[in-house]
């Protein structure tokens, strides 16, 4: 932390007036900002415990008079929504999605990192080369793909599973750690006569464990928040996540707003709890790959 | 000499299966990623320009050739006006969104670089939102923006500005502020409509602790031995900004500044939320429009005509990306 102070002019420069009114400015500045990123989620918070009435008052209340946590049994037991069953489709797709991602993934990208197969280059290079190709573009042939004349998917949890069962972010960011394991290592399990799978399952993973650990956060992240193509490709309530339900929700709900707000701290929360937990891993995550959803 | 013979020959065929055993391994390695690319992202890819050739709609129906192209591009053509309608939306997207977003950006993550005693603790609240579902941050903004209760026409009722519609306003904005100062501004010079502002403003919240993350990386990788040695020979904070940190951080800049906007004009799922593209179409952006004519005309021609239509929008994003790369890459310092 001592960053070279030795090297810093004698002069204490703290002290300086101008320096205090730009600190105090910067941290005005850090703050009003904080506050703004904020607020959205202490106004969701705060109306759905209000009561109707008190929601829709002007001017609006920072604070309600009177806790109202029945809104989200109200919310939660809405007529038509099905949270329960939302919930539980989401939680099944992102976690079969996320295992299944770091699976191929966690293959693809040791093969790139570690073994020597002609056409490795070019095939890497292929690889980043569909980065290209944007989902505006795919997502109608997709959806033709997926209709009872090809595969026969429509209206399934397959189809909001198998598609996302590979990242070529994920592969990337995972050669990158397998690059990084000492050949030594290898060698010597080589010796003892391990082969790629033993080495990659005793060795490798435990050393790129933050990588596994990032990967599944996003993957289960960017499952979790998953709208567009599970809001075409479904139709059955029954089956569909809790994003297209929250969908749903808002449009019967109309300007109820207090319970609005309960769902739409359903669809939040889980993901809050877990990214305060682990943001470390969130934040390097996408500063280190720089995926934006 | 004949009973060396032999053994050469086994090892060569040993060694031939051991080469054969290790590509069958790693090909087997690579298999399921591949297998899965190949058919969700290059085949569509490649089926997408196809279809668009195409007349489709419940079923296919025949072969179009350009006709589809024709009815988009052609300005007596059908769709003419509502493509040109939706590109006019999304390039006022773009720009009401990526320059704030940079500008806030930069200067958060040059405050928070500089060293405060809660940087952890900015940066995780500054990043909350970009991890929230767009969905339902969407509801939450809905709220805040509602005519008649939402919290931002308080806000401006403190200031001293009457309530907005917001969401619902088709006006445009310049139009609106001329009005409100007694000036007529023509049709012609309306603006983006107020309702597309506050998708902006939505956009932006979102987005901001994005790019704040990927800035606070970038100045964190710059060396610290480059200042001391600016400030030993007597530079001062603005020659350092303006010589050390701005060319060493523009590799970031313009990685963000095209990340943005690509994202931009693709954005769907808060527009989809906010406004669907109402009022009267002024926030109708590209991909709402292929959505509409996919979805919600699928009887008439939709999957031609949408794939027709996103295949004309892949190649106004490249041609916005290369021009980036042509006018600012040629800016960009790279150590």
């Amino acid at each position: 932390m001592a960053r070279s102070s030795a090297l810093r002019p004698s002069a204490p420069r703290s002290f300086d007036r101008a320096n205090v009114v730009g600190s105090l400015a910067k941290h005005a500045l850090l703050i009003f900002g904080a506050a703004v990123a904020a607020f959205p989620f202490y106004w969701m918070i705060t109306t759905s415990f209000k009561e109707f009435g008190e929601a829709a008052k002007s001017p609006p209340l920072l604070w309600p008079t009177s806790w109202h946590p029945e809104n989200w049994v109200e919310a939660w037991q809405y007529p038509h929504t099905l949270w329960a069953n939302a919930f539980a489709n989401t939680i099944f797709i992102a976690t079969l999605t996320t295992v299944g991602e770091l699976t191929t993934s966690v293959l693809a990208g040791y093969a790139f990192a570690r073994m020597r197969f002609r056409g490795r280059s070019i095939l890497f290079a292929l690889l980043l080369a569909t980065l290209f190709i944007p989902t505006e573009a795919t997502i109608i042939p997709n959806f033709v793909l997926m209709s009872r004349r090809y595969l026969g998917w429509y209206d399934t949890y397959t189809a909001q599973i198998v598609p996302f069962l590979v990242s070529v972010f994920s592969i990337f960011l995972l050669r990158q750690f397998f690059l990084a394991v000492p050949q030594e290592l290898h060698d010597a399990a080589r010796i003892d006569g391990a082969g790629h799978l033993r080495f990659l399952w005793s060795v490798g993973l435990p050393l790129v464990r933050p990588a596994l650990v990032t990967v599944s956060l996003l993957t289960f992240l960017n499952s979790w928040n998953a709208f567009l193509w599970p809001l075409i490709i479904t139709s059955r309530p029954e089956i569909r996540p809790i994003q297209v339900m929250l969908v749903q929700f808002t449009t019967e709900g109309g300007s109820r707003y207090h319970l609005l707000m309960a769902g739409a701290a359903f669809v939040i929360l889980p993901t809050l709890v877990i990214y305060l937990i682990a943001q470390r891993y969130f934040i390097e995550g996408v500063a280190r790959t720089g995926i934006r959803g | 000499m004949a009973a060396e013979v032999i053994p050469t020959n086994i090892r060569v065929a040993t060694r031939r299966r051991r080469i054969f055993l290790e590509h069958l391994e790693a090909y087997l390695f690579l298999a399921p990623a591949l297998i899965l690319i190949g058919l969700f992202h290059v085949l569509p890819g490649i089926s997408a320009f196809v279809m668009s050739l195409t007349r489709w709609g419940v079923i296919y129906e025949r072969w179009a050739w350009l006709e589809n192209y024709a009815a988009i591009l052609d300005p007596s053509g059908a769709r003419f006006g509502e493509f040109v309608n939706a590109l006019g939306v999304t390039l006022w997207y773009v720009l009401l969104t990526v320059p704030v977003e940079m500008v806030i950006a930069l200067i958060v993550a040059f405050a928070l670089y500089q060293g405060t005693r809660w940087r952890g603790a900015y940066r995780v609240v500054y990043f909350m939102p970009y991890i929230t579902s767009v969905v339902a941050a969407a509801t939450i903004f809905e709220w805040m923006f509602d005519a008649n209760f939402g919290f931002l026409n308080y806000v401006l009722g403190l200031v001293g500005i009457g309530s907005q519609a917001w969401l619902r306003e088709p006006r445009g904005i310049f139009q609106m502020i001329g009005s409100a100062f007694g000036a007529g501004v023509p049709d012609s010079l309306a603006g983006p409509s107020l309702s597309l502002v506050a998708v902006s403003i939505f956009t932006i919240w979102h987005f901001i602790g994005f790019q704040t993350v990927i800035f606070l990386a970038g100045l964190t990788n710059i060396s610290r031995e480059l200042y001391e040695a600016a400030r030993i020979d007597g530079a001062g904070e603005r020659q350092i900004l303006r010589r050390i940190t701005l060319p060493l951080l523009s590799p970031t800049l313009f990685f963000v500044g095209i990340i943005a906007t690509v994202g931009a004009m693709r954005s769907f799922s808060q527009i989809y939320v906010l406004t669907n593209g109402g009022p009267l179409d002024t926030t109708r952006t590209v991909p709402l429009l292929i959505f509409h004519t996919f979805f919600e005309r699928t009887a008439v021609n939709g999957i031609g005509l949408g794939a027709a239509m996103s295949f004309i929008f892949v190649l106004i994003i490249i041609a916005i990306t290369l021009f980036q790369f042509r006018v600012l890459g040629r800016r960009v310092f790279y150590g």
